[in-house]
C-alpha cells in the first residue's frame, strides 16, 4: 500500500450508459484510499449514475461540475487498499 | 462461540434493474444473507443509450436502473463489461433465437455462468436470480430453468427465491442457510404476486416490471441487425455497430451502401462523434440532419440518392435546391447542390 495520494484522470467522453460507470469502477479498483479520480463524461446519465455508484460502494464525490456539455466528477477513493 | 451454521452466508444476485431481481434480493436479505449484485453489460441494453441520446426521451429519468435498485436495497453492484464475450452467445446460440434475435436461453445461461465464476473468485456461497417459472416464453419455462442451472454450472447453487417452492430444494435450502418456507412459489405470466410483494416491502418506485430491457427482443432493432448481417461479409460486430443501429433512420440503398440520417438534435450531436469513422453528409444551406454513410458510393446514382434523401430530411425539403457537404473521414469536404427527394420517390424497400 502506498501512503502517497495520487490524482488521476479518466476520459469517458462519448461513452454512454453504463460505460462511464464501468470505466470509473475499473479505474477506482486500481487506486488506493485517498486517491482522487476525475472523470469527464458527455453522457447526461453519468451525473446520476457515477454518484450512485460511489454511494453504494462507499466512495466520496467531492465535486460535480458541468462545462461545455461535459460533466466532470471528482471522486475520492475510500477504504480500498 | 460462533457455530459453523452461523457463518455469514453470501449471495451474488443477477440484477437487471427490474422488479423481479429487486424482490429476489430483498427476500434473501430478509433471511440475513449478505447480498451483492452483479450486472452484465452486453451492449444491447435499451435504456442507457437511447435515453441518453434522444431529446425525445428527455422526460425519462436518465438513471441506470440496476444502480438505482442496488442503492434502494443497500447492496454493492458490480457492473461487468461482457460485450466481447457476448458476441459468441448472440452469433451462435446453442438453443436458438426467440421471436426476434433474442438468444434468451443461452443469454441467461451465460450470465449465470459468469456469476458462478464471480462467486468462486470472491468466495460467495450461492447465486440468486429474479426468475419466475413460466414468466418468459423462452428462458423462464419449467422445462428450461433446469437447463440454465445445469449448463451454467450453477446447479443447486442457483436459487430463484420467487419460484423456489415450485422447484427442487437447492443446496442453500437443504443446508439450512435459507428457510424454504420463507421463499415464494410464484409462477406464470401474471405480475400480481410481484406487485403485492413489492407493496409489502414498501417498494413504490421501480422500473417497468418484466420490461423488455434488451434491444434483441425489439422487432425494429432485430430487422436492422439482420440487415447488417445480411449485407456484410461477416456477422461479427463491434460495439459501435450495435449502438449505431439504435439511432437514426436507416436507408439500405444497395448491399454495399447504407445511410443513417439523424432524427433529432440529440442523435445528430451523438453522431457527430462518428465523423472520423464514417463519411458524413450535412446540409449547409438549411438546418438539417447529419447523415453517416456506412459503405461506399459505387455510382453517381447512389451518391445522388443519398444527397437527395439528406436534403429531404432537412428544413429545405420544400426548396428547389439544397446545398450539402460531403465530409471524408480525413476532414476534407466537397460541396454539392441537389433537389430534395420527393416523398413518393423514397422506395419502401430502402427503409430498414
Amino acid at each position: 500500500m502506498s501512503n502517497d495520494i495520487t490524482e488521476h484522470q479518466l476520459d469517458a467522453r462519448r461513452l454512454l450508459c453504463p460505460l462511464p460507470v464501468i470505466r470509473t469502477q475499473d479505474a477506482v479498483n486500481k487506486l488506493h484510499s485517498g486517491d482522487l479520480l476525475t472523470v469527464t463524461s458527455t453522457d447526461p446519465g453519468a451525473k446520476m449514475d457515477i454518484p450512485a455508484w460511489c454511494r453504494i460502494n462507499g466512495h466520496e464525490v467531492t465535486e460535480i461540475k458541468e462545462q461545455d456539455h461535459e460533466i466532470i466528477i471528482t471522486i475520492r477513493v475510500i477504504n480500498q487498499d | 462461540m460462533k457455530q459453523q451454521h452461523e457463518k455469514q452466508r453470501k449471495a451474488v444476485a443477477l440484477i437487471s434493474g427490474g422488479l423481479d431481481s429487486m424482490l429476489a434480493v430483498k427476500v434473501i436479505q430478509e433471511q440475513g444473507i449478505h447480498v451483492e449484485g452483479i450486472n452484465f453489460f452486453t451492449g444491447f441494453c435499451v435504456e442507457g443509450h437511447t435515453h441518453a441520446i434522444r431529446k425525445k426521451h428527455k422526460d425519462k429519468q436518465k438513471r441506470n436502473n440496476a444502480l438505482w435498485v442496488a442503492e434502494q436495497l443497500g447492496i454493492k453492484l458490480h457492473i461487468v463489461d461482457v460485450v466481447d464475450e457476448y458476441k459468441d452467445i448472440l452469433l451462435n446460440p446453442v438453443h436458438g433465437y426467440g421471436k426476434n434475435v433474442n438468444p434468451c436461453l443461452d443469454c441467461k445461461t451465460f450470465m449465470v455462468k459468469k456469476a458462478v465464476e464471480w462467486l468462486k473468485e470472491h468466495d460467495f456461497d450461492f447465486i440468486i436470480t429474479g426468475e419466475v417459472v413460466g414468466q418468459r416464453p423462452m428462458s423462464q419455462r419449467r422445462e428450461t430453468m433446469p437447463i440454465v442451472a445445469k449448463e451454467s454450472g450453477g446447479d443447486d447453487l442457483l436459487v430463484r427465491p420467487l419460484s423456489a417452492r415450485q422447484l427442487p430444494p437447492t443446496l442453500p435450502e437443504r443446508e439450512g442457510w435459507l428457510d424454504r418456507e420463507k421463499l415464494y412459489d410464484f409462477s406464470g405470466r401474471t405480475r400480481k404476486p410481484q406487485m403485492a410483494l413489492a407493496a409489502q416491502f414498501g417498494f413504490k418506485d421501480y422500473a417497468q416490471p418484466a420490461g423488455g430491457c434488451c434491444m434483441l427482443t425489439d422487432e425494429n432493432y432485430a430487422v436492422k441487425l439482420q440487415d447488417m448481417w445480411t449485407n456484410r461479409p461477416s456477422r461479427d460486430y463491434e460495439l459501435d455497430d450495435i449502438i449505431m443501429l439504435k439511432m437514426g433512420r436507416h436507408f439500405r440503398l444497395a448491399p454495399h451502401l447504407k445511410i443513417i440520417i439523424g432524427r433529432e438534435e440529440g442523435e445528430n450531436n451523438f453522431m457527430q462523434g462518428y465523423k472520423n469513422q464514417f463519411v458524413s453528409i450535412f446540409p449547409t444551406s438549411h438546418p438539417g440532419a447529419l447523415c453517416l454513410v456506412d459503405g461506399e458510393f459505387k455510382s453517381d446514382e447512389e451518391l445522388n440518392q443519398a444527397l437527395a434523401l439528406v436534403a429531404r430530411y432537412s428544413q429545405g425539403k420544400n426548396s428547389p435546391q439544397v446545398t450539402l457537404n460531403i465530409r471524408q473521414t480525413d476532414g476534407t469536404e466537397q460541396e454539392y447542390s441537389i433537389a430534395p427527394m420527393a416523398t413518393d420517390a423514397i422506395k419502401k424497400e430502402w427503409l430498414v
